[in-house]
């Protein structure tokens, strides 16, 4: 029972003593510090102490006499966060501060997605950037982020955005002619750029002509292109089929400069076609009037 | 416990007996077979049947013994031993040329006092499964010993010559350790189901489809295939493995089969389809024309045809697939098979991918495509 009762007298010692000793808190510590920026913490009382200063993936340390104006140069804290102090001497004092990111943005990272799609699509390309200090710290404060989105040929789409929570981001169409596009977003000076490679669509119309040589059918198709007009690219395969009494023959060709060409067997009055992909282009009778 | 030991007993003495009668009376195939490992020619039978110099020479074929093989034919002078090595082993690297005989049997068709005809299976055993190779041979006697007449398939040489190819390929730059973490990497090939019907079959669900890659850039592609039950939980996944053409070039449509056994189709509410692409390096050629396809009904219903290879590159490797169409145009099967012979350029060689033949009779059109390996494409 005696025990007992040292044992609750001893916590409420301790416990008021804390309390007596935050009540006495003698720091006087900034609300907010810029990244970067120097800063001071004014301490009261004397004697020497330690002041530990932890923050994310940083911890200061000082030596210090108190009642001094203890000062921090610039860059001595760079990650923006919430910051622990502990004043370590005759007492334990601790605080709070928060560093934030600087005003002035100095880094930007830029996601532009897809890096290929086709000509012509609505809304195909999105573009998200990220705004950072010097220090890589995100930049919270709304900021305008223009985009910019320039072709091979026409006028240059411009968006301006403003960033929520550090992060600005736009839509845009894909041209309408094939070719790389320049996809820059800029913030301030800073710029970055991706390059967004505009594809032809599907294959809009595929005719192919055929002539007789020896016992072989020379099959070749014209130049394939989109409905936009863009040349389809080389390596699409085009498929011709020929179907006579009783068989087939098949073969898939890859397009090469602009055209499929390849040689199949002769069979009057077999009926040949064309397709790539989900496209069928015109059919053929051969040796039919 | 009695009865545990009397049935131990049991196990020993026919384990003790089989082992007895194997070594007394050996299966021929399964004797020349087990020389393949040491010096089964002397536990061969002298020649003296028709039959017993077809299942010697079959043996000395399993153990690649081509000088006994090639010494013992009737009819060497008509052809050198490389010939003859060609003729089973191929003159090209190919899946022959790493085949192993798995099996032969022999099938005397007839016989008279000094001449016969025998049918000789070869089925030999390959990384993608076993191929059969039939071989009639004449078996001619000569003295008191029997000697086999073979059939040499020489395959052809294709004259020194060149064959101009406007050689296209793409190469890849993939994104790097030293790249921005907002630099994305190049973009994954777009590629669309644009068929799928799931069919139950012999006891389990096949999932037959038809894949397109819808983008500009080769893909290397795999579908899987996950059945989901009635609570929408996952029954079982699988994928196509090698039923499916897995190098797409732009615009190109491959097949796909899923084959899920032991599943009724009753107790699958929905099926989830997972195609993924992957951007490859890749060639658009070596072009291969697949012609003469037939379909063969009968007992044995096949699609038969045969491949031409139109660039001057050697193809050692060809694989067909057919994908099998009723007469409303719906995708009802899809088969495939392997070429055991290497492609050399401009010379056709025969193909045959089977077709079940309850599925045969409702095939009204066939399509069919071939993926190919060259041990040189990318030099």
């Amino acid at each position: 029972m005696k025990s007992r009762l040292t044992l609750l007298l001893g916590g409420l010692i301790w416990v008021a003593s804390a309390l007596l000793a935050l009540a006495q808190t003698s720091l006087h510590l900034p609300r907010t510090v810029e990244a970067g920026a120097a800063f001071s913490i004014q301490s009261a009382g004397s004697g020497k102490a330690v002041l530990y200063i932890v923050g994310p993936a940083q911890v200061l340390r000082r030596d210090v006499q108190l009642g001094e104006t203890i000062s921090f140069a610039a860059g001595d804290l760079h990650n923006a966060g919430h910051y622990l102090v502990v004043l370590v001497g005759s007492s334990t004092e601790t605080g709070a501060f928060d560093v934030t990111a600087a005003h002035q943005p100095t880094a930007l990272s830029f996601i532009a997605k897809p890096s290929r799609l086709p000509v012509d699509l609505h809304d195909g390309i999105s573009g998200v950037a990220y705004v950072f200090d010097t220090f890589q710290n995100l930049v919270l404060q709304p900021t305008q982020v223009s985009f910019q989105l320039s072709g091979v040929a026409g006028v240059p789409q411009t968006r301006t955005v403003s960033t929520r929570n550090g992060v600005a981001w736009t839509k845009l169409d894909s041209a309408s002619k094939e070719g790389a596009a320049q996809f820059t977003a800029q913030v301030g000076g800073v710029a970055d750029k991706r390059v967004i490679q505009q594809v032809p669509g599907e294959p809009c119309r595929l005719r192919m002509n055929v002539r007789a040589s020896g016992q072989r059918l020379e099959l070749e198709t014209e130049p394939v292109r989109d409905c936009s007009g863009n040349a389809v690219p080389d390596g699409t395969i085009v498929t011709f089929t020929e179907i006579y009494n009783g068989g087939e023959a098949t073969v898939d060709v890859p397009l090469k400069r602009g055209v499929a060409k390849t040689e199949m067997p002769a069979y009057h009055g077999a009926t040949i076609s064309v397709a790539t992909g989900v496209v069928m282009g015109n059919e053929i009778h051969w040796g039919r009037e | 416990m009695t009865s545990g030991r009397l049935l131990a007993f049991v196990i020993a003495l026919a384990t003790v007996a089989l082992v007895v009668v194997g070594t007394v009376w050996p299966f021929q195939s399964a004797l020349a077979m087990a020389g393949a490992a040491g010096s089964g020619a002397d536990r061969l039978r002298p020649s003296s049947s028709p039959q017993a110099a077809v299942e010697n020479l079959a043996g000395e074929i399993a153990r690649r013994d081509w000088d006994t093989a090639y010494a013992n034919l009737a009819n060497k002078n008509e052809f050198t031993e490389t010939d003859f090595i060609r003729d089973l082993a191929g003159s090209y690297p190919s899946l022959r040329t790493h085949a192993s005989l798995d099996s032969f049997d022999v099938r005397p068709q007839h016989a008279s006092a000094d001449d016969a005809q025998v049918r000789l299976n070869l089925r030999w055993s390959t990384v993608v499964g076993t191929f059969l190779d039939t071989r009639d041979l004449r078996v001619t006697k000569s003295g008191d010993r029997w000697g086999v007449v073979w059939p040499l398939v020489k395959e052809p040489h294709v004259p020194p010559q060149v064959i101009a190819v406007n050689y296209l390929r793409w190469d890849v730059i993939y994104r790097g350790a030293e790249d921005d973490w907002g630099a994305q990497d190049v973009e994954s090939p777009h590629v669309r189901i644009v068929d799928m019907h799931p069919v139950e079959r012999a006891g389990g669900v096949v999932i037959l489809g038809e894949l397109l890659n819808e983008d500009v850039v080769p893909a290397f592609v795999t579908v899987k295939a996950t059945l989901l039950a009635k609570d929408g939980s996952p029954i079982v996944t699988e994928d196509s493995f090698d039923k499916i053409s897995h190098v797409l070039l732009p615009r190109q449509v491959t097949p796909f089969l899923i084959e899920f056994h032991n599943i009724a189709l009753s107790e699958v509410d929905s099926v989830h389809m997972q195609p993924s692409s992957t951007l490859i390096a890749a060639s658009a050629d070596p072009v291969i024309e697949i012609e003469d396809q037939h379909l063969n009904p009968g007992p044995q219903p096949s699609l038969t045809g045969k491949l031409l290879n139109q660039s001057g590159q050697v193809v050692n490797v060809a694989h067909v697939l057919g994908t099998f169409y009723d007469n409303t145009g719906q995708l009802i099967w899809v088969s495939d098979g392997y070429v055991e012979r290497a492609l050399v350029p401009e010379t056709p060689v025969s193909f045959a991918v089977s077709i079940p033949p309850d599925i045969a009779s409702k095939v009204k059109t066939e399509r069919a495509v071939t993926t190919i390996y060259s041990s040189n494409r990318f030099q």
